[in-house]
């Protein structure tokens, strides 16, 4: 377990440093500065501005105080907020931003999982056909159209729930955009676990179990189970980047005040700073969440166990 | 479903290609799904392309007394206007040709770079293909959709950089359907007996292993050019996307989203389009896959 | 005294999306109690299906039907719940590939204890005993130990005797063996057939033995029945049938056995033909397009097994093989 551990994270420091790497080099070779769309400045103000941006040094000096300056947290000033740093803004931001994430998440894998595994039960019968379309349908309409019409119906028609802000974070302000954030992932996950669940309860050990004469719901729920969940599982990972990219949608429609909303803000305004550090935050997210579902994973099946 | 009777039919397929594609094909024809979402497609793609004769306004004109105005067919706007006074059946349409110009094109890059490389790594085997795999594992766990967002912003919104960006993307999986795919193919015995017979390796590859991988590589790419297109949308959204006058489904979306309440087409018929299209990819590709798979049955 | 199995007129029909197949028709079949028969057949004879079927486990797109009574009671098609005061504690079930058969996410302590806690009450310690008690009864050294390993820690054979054991555990009055030996090394065939014959003799219990191969059968077994196509074409004493096929087919069987015992070193005679095709069995005699000896009316009627001896039936037109 341990052993695993530091090979992953052997892997994802490397990966980190890339993808920092990657991102400051390509914002220094981007076209204009951060002050462009502000009117012209006295050659003495722009000297200051590039100073006080570290911008008067040469790159390699930039990018080693760049990197020292993630490590400790501080990912420098904000190119359009300038009394603010990027630090500051991504902290306000972070809370909002996992407690939407996290929610999605744990009711992607918890609706997901049962749709899925009532569909297999069920194969090929009126209910199966229901989670199959369901599934069709989440898959295949996008957050950015799901989201809007949700509000369109529960909060304009309707008018049970409100249109969009955060309202401190309370269930009636969050319930729309974890929904409208979780349901392609719902979707996802329903038909791998059916899937997955159909192999397993083919396979010749459900049929050893069933000619043990062990009751139906032992055979299910600790014969079947865990072999179908593991595919879910390894989906994970892909499943929290998808979410993590699903929520720049969906705090920009519902005007969340998170992370995702920040970051699309300041690509806009090319706000560089900023859409870096958001881009670390995000890479260091989904490392550290992929790391999570490898151990995961590792508890469940035996067999990587033993390597 | 598995049916617990051996069979050696389909061995024999696998080396008869032919009776192979005729038999994918004939159970396509059998998926009623797929023949919906077949028809729907052709319709939906020659719309786009037939779309300036299909409608008497251009895509870029702007009638000022026409302001977001709902479906009028006195006047030809069967699906209204949108918030610049444009005629939205059309814009519709030209969003068609730019997502659906996306999603194949990025999907052609995106099969080039992966058939290639992961043909290369599954026939070569061994500590050149673990190494190209490990370069593969190391991509996918990059943050990509942040790249392409960051490429967006930093070299400027640029409908050619938007397919090459996300053709780059899309590659790491065909890769590796094209690994796993090749690698199986060459253990089989008819490989391995063309090897004996001293069959040149360029024959053995065009011959024998590209028809085996062509069947999951056809249904991945049935099921990507609706992850492209979804992504492009996205940018879109994002307004990182094309740029005006030029529009996308995205951008329409995006447009129709802020003024559902006042003009609610401006979202439903760009929405139902782009939702349609993507419906019908994916059940062409579920149709494919099950056509392809014999096992599945 | 009813006889501890007897199948009668036992059907089985898999719908598939190119036609019904007919993987069994018109079985009969007894089996006394402490009795051992062995099926033999090729792959495809419907030799498993037929098992199967008796302990509701055919898959999905399968429909059985006839009479399959165990001590008296019909037991074909009954609903799971009341299958299961069957299944694992009057009748036990081993599989042919021991790799596959056992469950890979769970210890083997849970795959056995499970059994005695659902059918005899037991609670998990006194279960756990027993089990080890009986692993080494089926020769796994160490038991107390190997009994907290998952599946994919042991060897093929040691498997095939987990197995065994799981289906001994509630002291089932019929053991099912299908192609025990199968998937194993020939060295370690050997030992499981021992094993299987010792613990038949020392629990008395009865055994039907599905199997290719005649000779597995002829060490294990009193009596045997030749399956082909769906269909049971000879049932004989086990000498009966090496000393004197009745059937066209067993004849050929035989022939393309490997015999150690008979000194002349003859040619194996391959049975000529393909095995029947089960979506399109012809009229008449499964058989036939593969019998050298079919005339007309093998054609056109199709032979009823019928009794030839008082211990010997056979499914053929001719009296006497020539």
């Amino acid at each position: 377990m341990l052993d695993l551990l530091l090979r992953r994270l052997l892997v994802g420091i490397p990966t980190l440093l890339v993808i920092i790497t990657v991102a400051f080099f390509m914002i220094r070779l981007a076209p204009g500065g951060p002050f462009d769309k502000e009117r012209a400045v006295t050659p003495e103000v722009e000297r200051n501005l590039l100073k006080a941006y570290d911008l008067d040094q040469p790159l390699l000096t930039q990018y080693g105080r760049y990197l020292t300056g993630v490590l400790q947290g501080d990912f420098g000033p904000s190119y359009k907020y300038h009394d603010f740093t990027v630090g500051e803004l991504l902290r306000a931001g972070f809370p909002a931003s996992v407690k939407l994430g996290s929610l999605a998440l744990l009711l992607a894998i918890v609706i997901g999982v049962s749709l899925g595994a009532m569909g297999a039960l069920y194969q090929n019968t009126g209910r199966d056909y229901a989670v199959m379309t369901l599934a069709m349908t989440g898959i295949t309409i996008p957050t950015f159209v799901m989201a809007p019409l949700l509000t369109l119906i529960f909060g304009i028609y309707l008018a049970w729930l409100p249109v969009a802000g955060w309202g401190e974070g309370g269930w009636r302000h969050l319930l729309l955009p974890v929904v409208a954030l979780a349901l392609p992932q719902i979707a996802y996950i329903a038909r791998l676990t059916r899937g997955s669940m159909i192999e397993v309860l083919n396979a010749n050990y459900i049929r050893t179990a069933r000619a043990k004469g062990l009751a139906e719901r032992i055979v299910i729920g600790r014969h079947a189970l865990k072999g179908a969940l593991l595919p879910v599982v390894s989906y994970l990972g892909p499943t929290t980047a998808n979410l993590v990219t699903g929520s720049v949608v969906i705090e920009t429609i519902f005007g969340i005040p998170g992370i995702g909303r920040y970051f699309v803000q300041s690509a806009l305004n090319r706000d560089y700073t900023m859409v870096m550090g958001t881009v670390v935050v995000y890479a260091v997210l989904i490392l550290l969440l992929n790391l999570l579902v490898d151990l995961l994973y590792n508890l469940l099946d035996p067999k990587v166990q033993q390597r | 479903m598995s049916l617990a009777l051996p069979d050696g039919s389909e061995q024999l397929l696998a080396i008869e290609g032919r009776s192979l594609w005729q038999d994918a094909w004939r159970r396509l024809l059998r998926n009623k799904a797929a023949i919906v979402a077949m028809i729907l497609l052709a319709i939906i793609a020659a719309m786009a392309v037939l779309a300036p004769w299909l409608s008497p306004h251009p895509y870029d004109e702007i009638y000022w007394e026409r302001i977001q105005a709902p479906p009028d067919f006195a006047n030809q706007h069967w699906f209204g206007t949108d918030g610049n006074g444009r005629d939205l059946f059309v814009r519709t349409l030209y969003g068609a040709r730019v997502s659906l110009m996306v999603g194949i094109l990025a999907t052609g890059v995106s099969l080039l770079i992966g058939v290639l490389y992961g043909a290369t790594a599954g026939f070569l085997g061994g500590r050149i293909d673990s190494l190209m795999m490990r370069f593969v594992d190391f991509m996918y766990s990059m943050p990509f959709m942040f790249f392409v967002i960051l490429l967006m912003v930093v070299f400027g919104r640029n409908i050619f950089l938007i397919f090459v960006a996300l053709g780059a993307v899309e590659w790491l999986t065909m890769a590796r359907i094209v690994r796993g795919q090749t690698l199986s193919v060459k253990r089989r015995d008819f490989i391995e007996a063309a090897h004996a017979a001293g069959v040149r390796k360029r024959k053995i590859i065009t011959r024998h292993i590209i028809p085996n991988v062509l069947g999951p590589v056809i249904v991945y790419m049935t099921l990507t050019i609706p992850q492209v297109i979804l992504t492009e949308s996205f940018l879109s959204f994002l307004g990182l996307g094309v740029q005006e006058p030029l529009t996308s489904w995205g951008v329409l979306i995006a447009e129709g989203a802020q003024q559902m309440e006042s003009a609610p087409w401006m979202l439903i018929f760009p929405a139902s389009f782009l939702a349609v299209t993507l419906f019908c990819f994916n059940f062409l590709g579920d149709g494919l896959r099950d056509a392809l798979d014999p096992k599945d049955r | 005294m009813p006889p501890l199995l007897a199948v009668q007129g036992l059907g089985i029909r898999f719908a598939t999306p190119d036609g019904e197949v007919v993987a069994a028709d018109q079985v009969d079949l007894t089996l006394a109690a402490g009795e051992s028969l062995g099926i033999v057949g090729e792959s495809g004879s419907g030799k498993t299906q037929l098992v199967l079927a008796m302990l509701g486990l055919l898959a999905k797109n399968g429909r059985a039907t006839g009479s399959v009574r165990f001590q008296g009671e019909e037991i074909l098609n009954l609903p799971a719940a009341a299958l299961n005061r069957v299944r694992g504690v009057k009748i036990a079930m081993i599989f042919q590939d021991p790799m596959t058969s056992l469950n890979p996410y769970l210890k083997i302590r849970r795959q056995m204890t499970e059994v005695l806690v659902a059918h005899r009450g037991l609670d998990e310690p006194a279960a756990r005993a027993r089990c080890i008690a009986l692993l080494e009864q089926v020769g796994i050294p160490d038991a107390a130990r190997r009994i907290e390993l998952y599946p994919h820690e042991f060897s093929g054979g040691m498997r095939q005797r987990v197995m065994i054991a799981i289906a001994l555990l509630c002291q089932p009055d019929l053991l099912i063996a299908d192609e025990p030996t199968t998937a194993l090394d020939v060295t370690v065939q050997a030992q499981i057939l021992d094993l299987l014959a010792r613990l038949r003799a020392e629990l008395g219990m009865a055994l039907l033995l599905i199997t290719h191969d005649l000779g597995v059968i002829a060490g294990a077994c009193e009596r045997v029945a030749v399956m082909y196509g769906g269909r049971i074409v000879e049932e004989a004493p086990i000498d009966a049938l090496f000393a004197a096929p009745a059937h066209p087919y067993s004849r050929g069987l035989l022939g393309s056995m490997p015999r150690l015992d008979l000194a002349q070193p003859g040619e194996l005679a391959a049975i000529p033909g393909q095995p029947p095709n089960l979506q399109a069995l012809p009229a008449g005699c499964v058989y036939r397009p593969r019998c050298t000896f079919a005339f007309e009316r093998c054609r056109s009627e199709r032979p009823d097994l019928r009794a030839m001896l008082p211990d010997r039936r056979k499914a053929c037109h001719l009296e006497h093989l020539p």
